[in-house]
């Protein structure tokens, strides 16, 4: 019950923003983000399973499984651990953000907008509170649309490629996600008689199917979920759309529609076909690097802001790839907090652009520059949110990167950890020069845009509804965001506790399967080592 | 009671509307304009009739398990289904049949002239139209069949041609007519075909000949080309390839509400043809000669027959959605799009079983839904008072009719199959079949195709929300009468809320499809009881 109300109060917010008329529709919008916020805490405070040693789900699924087609045992169940609670708070406290962020820039059609807004986040707790594939899937799916929306009515001038882009690319993607799991869902019909589509019962039932099912399985999973995180062949649709996006639009595409892919890799993937990760892990992971470095280079030639961050994010996910594929729970943890930090992070670098958007109606860093002199506070923040992207000891992106790339790193064969991984140094020498290019070109947008001297576009003119510098209410957006950065900087352990039994429970079966697969490589290493000799032997 | 009363009983409903279709012909030539205005509305009663009496008549009563029909239940679920949507495509027509006329004649430009009046006749097509869709469900025999059918369709020729005066609408009914005379031809010499090869019109006495074949030396060839024959005669009604050239024109033809009416109702009576001659000769049971002269028991449909309709699925999902992204004709879109929806349903009636027949029957539900939805929208607009023609007319729809907007978006997102709209369900009911029965390449094809559809419905759904209005989008405006919009509302809320009783209505389409032959066949499918017999044969090999 208490998820429902987290999922209905944006919806019922809908309804006011819709009849409550145009002027006042950012207010109640406001006005609901921040009741879906309180109550999301109020959920926080009563989740018991923070410091469980197991990984439980609350509430228990059996409490409040609605039947919609009992026949093919398909059921809504809703329910949390400790990493969808996290992103789903994640998730809440960027949504007041969002609005402040988007009160004076959105004129034309404001019900609409913030309509659109509060049905995108309930879309993405769905998938978040989900605990059935098929819900899972309604609230992935659903989520296109007021994305498409957003993108297609208050995005920039070439806002119809990108929505199109945006809705086709995921679209066609998760439409294979979707087969994988409907043939997961009938081998277990044909094997336990009972049609279920219960995320626990099928993932605890697809790691009994052979090696081969389970690769193509993983393939159907990654073709939907590699578009959202994005990996690196399939990212183009994000820079595009990121660039494109209104700044409400652009944070949450960011902070939280990207985490539904890692989310699903986290939830299907790695419990679901073990066996395929271990075997294709290593190539999942070098297109993860291929994308850190790739895409870490294509931001150093930007001259657009927004486009910059943009690709920033495909690098960063990269290491959150590379943390979850590491199968060690330093890796996990190291995830699922780049997860958080790089929500809010990102978010917030949306958000000051936003701000610095509205006021010179450019991003591009050739026009605009030296604003440290005419916009200290706005600076101020920028500069923090650029630190805790970069990945400054102190702030929450050097956690999430050094436990991302320690995990990577450590996952060798017999490793001491007590986890063996498939990945290794390597793998974790080529990510950090991505955390070195990260650096580099996020400073030197820093550097352009902050300091040296004021550029400002010929045909500026003030802005007649904004301040010089930020009002209270752009404050009021950015300051929360920063705060937490901070505040994940310096104590991270909470999270990375609360996450640790997860990680060990999921992380449980590979150990085992890493040891045998590397037995079955030596042995047959040694079998074309014997075939070698023989076949010298007879020559 | 004799068996000529108890298939008089049975056909009540059908009797209702032949009475109907007299009557609205006779009052449709009122010179009262009160009473030609009351014909819509009593076609809508004696479907109501008819539903009434169908929910009657289905009392579970020996009068339905007598009756000698593959499918005893299929009647209550399919008459229903076909009544309902029925009444929707009837409001679309409202306001829209004999406009100009009707103005002139209030106006005093014309007399009244009995002879130039159609709408008396336009309903009473319909209702005999859809008289003959429902008559498919009860058909027992060939002849049967084949006359049902014909009724379902002949009437629909006459119908396109009622839009008189433009070319293109010439065109379209020249075209409707001289192809569907061409179809039934050829499903007519599939017929006779399968008549020479079982020796028996009956549908239920075929099925018993061909299992007797199928348990001996195999299905004769002559069968088997009757079968291919019939099928692809029946491609013309369900708009598959290759039967699917007409669709395009045609539709764009039409008049709008005709257009919705012949992209569902010629369907639900094609696919149920399809699936009754499926069944007569059964999605399990077969087996093949190999190489070696040995007999290899097979599971689905005999081998040339799982051919042809898997060929036929692929091209028509293929085809279908590649031309849908062409076109900048709403109705040739919606005609492309329903020449690929065929073939997602096709998909069900390959996979078949009691699964896929459910899901086939479900799906026809969310597609009747969606697309009253959709030519209810179209209907009930116009631009400088004829239909609107391109996706540009629709630009800007969002600003000036917002519901009308919301409802074309829910409706192309359910056909997109987007969840959790009812054509989600649908989709996914016709995938878990497919995946059931084996046939993963065939729903790889269908989702692989769908995922094109996007791009099409995708315009169709959201032009009118994120284009601005333009020149051309001036003229735009609600038509006179509301009831087509009205239908679009009601369908398009149906849209939204009918998921929630997707369970009311699979649970129906499993009972209509539930029949005493279907039992044995699944336990033979997926149990050891097969693999018994695979050894058998597979003994003298070795």
């Amino acid at each position: 019950m208490q998820l429902w109300i987290l999922l209905l109060l944006p919806l019922v917010t809908c309804i006011g923003v819709g009849f409550g008329g145009e002027r006042n529709a950012r207010a109640i919008a406001l006005g609901g983000s921040l009741a879906t916020l309180a109550w999301a805490v109020v959920l926080a405070m009563q989740f018991p399973h923070w410091q469980a040693a197991q990984w439980l789900y609350w509430p228990a699924p059996e409490d409040n499984a609605f039947p919609v087609l009992p026949g093919l045992g398909i059921a809504i169940e809703l329910g949390v651990d400790s990493v969808s609670l996290l992103l789903v708070l994640l998730n809440v406290f960027l949504m007041p953000c969002c609005v402040l962020g988007s009160w004076v820039a959105i004129k034309e059609r404001r019900r609409e907008f913030y309509i659109w807004l509060l049905v995108l986040s309930t879309c993405v707790m769905g998938v978040f509170v989900a605990r059935d594939v098929i819900s899972f899937y309604t609230f992935f799916e659903a989520s296109l649309v007021p994305g498409f929306f957003m993108l297609a009515i208050y995005g920039g001038p070439d806002r119809r490629e990108a929505s199109f882009k945006f809705f086709i690319y995921t679209f066609v993607g998760s439409l294979f996600m979707l087969l994988g799991l409907a043939y997961v869902a009938w081998q277990h019909a044909q094997q336990t008689g009972d049609w279920s589509f219960a995320i626990s019962d099928l993932t605890t039932f697809a790691p009994t199917l052979s090696a081969g099912e389970q690769g193509w399985i993983l393939l159907a999973l990654l073709a939907g979920l590699a578009v959202k995180v994005p990996l690196f062949p399939l990212h183009t649709w994000l820079p595009l759309a990121h660039n494109q996006a209104p700044t409400a639009g652009s944070v949450n595409f960011a902070a939280v529609i990207l985490k539904l892919g890692l989310y699903g890799l986290y939830v299907f993937v790695l419990p679901m076909v073990p066996e395929a990760v271990v075997t294709w892990g290593p190539t999942i992971a070098v297109l993860a690097v291929i994308g850190i470095v790739y895409a870490a280079l294509i931001c150093w030639v930007q001259t657009d802001v927004k486009k910059l961050i943009a690709y920033s994010s495909v690098s960063h996910m990269g290491f959150a790839v590379l943390g979850l594929l590491a199968l060690n729970p330093l890796g996990l943890q190291g995830s699922v907090f780049y997860m958080l930090s790089h929500g809010f992070a990102t978010g917030g670098l949306f958000l000051c652009i936003g701000m610095m958007y509205e006021r010179y109606h450019t991003k591009d860093l050739r026009e605009v520059g030296g604003l440290a002199f005419k916009m200290p506070v706005w600076s101020f923040f920028f500069i923090v949110l650029v630190f805790a992207s970069v990945g400054l000891p102190g702030l929450n992106g050097f956690v999430s990167e050094f436990l991302c790339l320690i995990g990577t790193f450590t996952a060798v064969p017999g490793a001491q950890t007590g986890y063996p991984g498939v990945l290794g140094p390597w793998f974790a020498a080529v990510a950090a020069t991505g955390m070195i290019l990260g650096a580099m070109y996020l400073l030197y947008m820093t550097g352009k845009l902050c300091f040296g001297p004021l550029r400002e576009p010929a045909d500026h003119h003030e802005h007649e509804e904004l301040p010089k510098d930020l009002s209270l209410r752009e404050i009021a957006a950015v300051a929360p965001i920063a705060v937490v950065c901070l505040v994940f900087g310096i104590m991270p352990w909470p999270i990375l506790h609360a996450v640790e039994p997860v990680a060990e429970a999921v992380l449980k079966p590979y150990p085992a399967l890493v040891e045998r697969h590397f037995e079955k490589m030596d042995a047959a290493a040694k079998v074309s080592l014997l075939t070698d000799t023989t076949l010298e032997g007879s020559r | 009671m004799t068996e000529m009363s108890s298939k008089l009983i049975l056909i009540t409903p059908e009797i209702l509307l032949f009475i109907g279709a007299v009557i609205v012909a006779v009052i449709g030539l009122s010179t009262h304009r009160r009473i030609r205005n009351a014909v819509p509305w009593t076609t809508v009663g004696f479907l109501v009739a008819a539903i009434v009496a169908t929910q009657v008549v289905y009392d579970g009563s020996k009068t339905v398990t007598d009756a000698d029909l593959l499918f005893p239940n299929l009647g209550l679920y399919l008459k229903v289904m076909v009544g309902v949507i029925a009444i929707g495509l009837v409001l679309l027509g409202i306001g829209m049949v004999d406009r100009r006329y009707e103005d002139a004649v209030r106006d005093g430009r014309a007399g009244f002239d009995p002879l130039r009046v159609v709408r008396g006749e336009y309903h009473a097509f319909l209702l005999l139209s859809i008289a003959g869709t429902m008559l498919v469900a009860n058909a027992n025999d060939l002849i049967w069949l084949f006359l049902a059918i014909e009724l379902s369709s002949l009437p629909t020729y006459v119908m396109v041609a009622l839009g008189r005066g433009t070319r293109r609408n010439k065109e379209a009914a020249i075209k409707y007519f001289f192809l569907g005379a061409m179809s039934s031809a050829t499903f007519l010499y599939g017929f006779a075909l399968l008549y020479g090869a079982t020796g028996t019109l009956s549908l239920t006495g075929m099925q018993a000949v061909f299992a007797t074949q199928a348990a001996g030396d195999g299905i004769p060839l002559f069968g088997l080309i009757g079968m291919v024959f019939a099928f692809v005669g029946l491609c013309f009604k369900i708009t598959a390839v290759p039967m699917h050239f007409y669709a395009p024109d045609v539709y764009q033809g039409a008049p709008t509400p005709v257009t919705g009416f012949i992209s569902f109702m010629p369907k639900v009576a094609g696919f149920t043809a399809i699936i009754m001659l499926c069944a007569a000769v059964g999605w399990s049971g077969h087996h093949i000669i190999d190489n070696a002269g040995v007999k290899v028991p097979t599971e689905g449909l005999p081998r040339p027959v799982h051919a042809t309709l898997w060929v036929i699925a692929v091209l028509t999902m293929i085809l279908g959605n590649i031309g849908a992204l062409l076109q900048t004709s709403i109705k040739r879109l919606l005609a492309y799009s329903s020449i690929s929806h065929s073939g997602y349903i096709l998909v069900g009636v390959i996979a078949g079983t009691a699964e896929g027949i459910d899901a086939v029957f479900f799906y026809l539900v969310t597609y009747g839904v969606a697309t009253v939805a959709v030519f209810g929208v179209l209907s009930g607009l116009q631009r400088h008072g004829r239909e609107v023609e391109t996706l540009d007319d629709l630009s800007g729809l969002w600003k000036r009719h917002p519901g009308m907007a919301f409802v074309l978006a829910l409706s192309a997102f359910s056909m997109l199959g987007l969840p959790p709209l009812l054509g989600f369900w649908g989709k996914l009911d016709i995938v878990i079949a497919g995946i059931s029965a084996g046939e993963t390449p065939l729903v790889v094809i269908m989702m692989a195709t769908s995922a094109v559809s996007a791009y099409y419905y995708l315009h169709l759904a959201g032009l009118p929300v994120i284009r601005k209005p333009d020149a051309r989008t001036e003229g735009v405006e609600v038509g006179p009468s509301p009831w087509p919009r009205i239908a679009g509302m009601v369908f398009g809320i149906g849209i939204l809320i009918l998921p929630f009783g997707a369970r009311k209505l699979m649970e129906q389409a499993e009972a209509s499809t539930a029949s005493s032959w279907l039992e044995p066949a699944e336990t033979t499918l997926n149990t050891e009881e097969a693999r018994p017999v695979d050894q058998t044969t597979e003994i003298p090999r070795a």
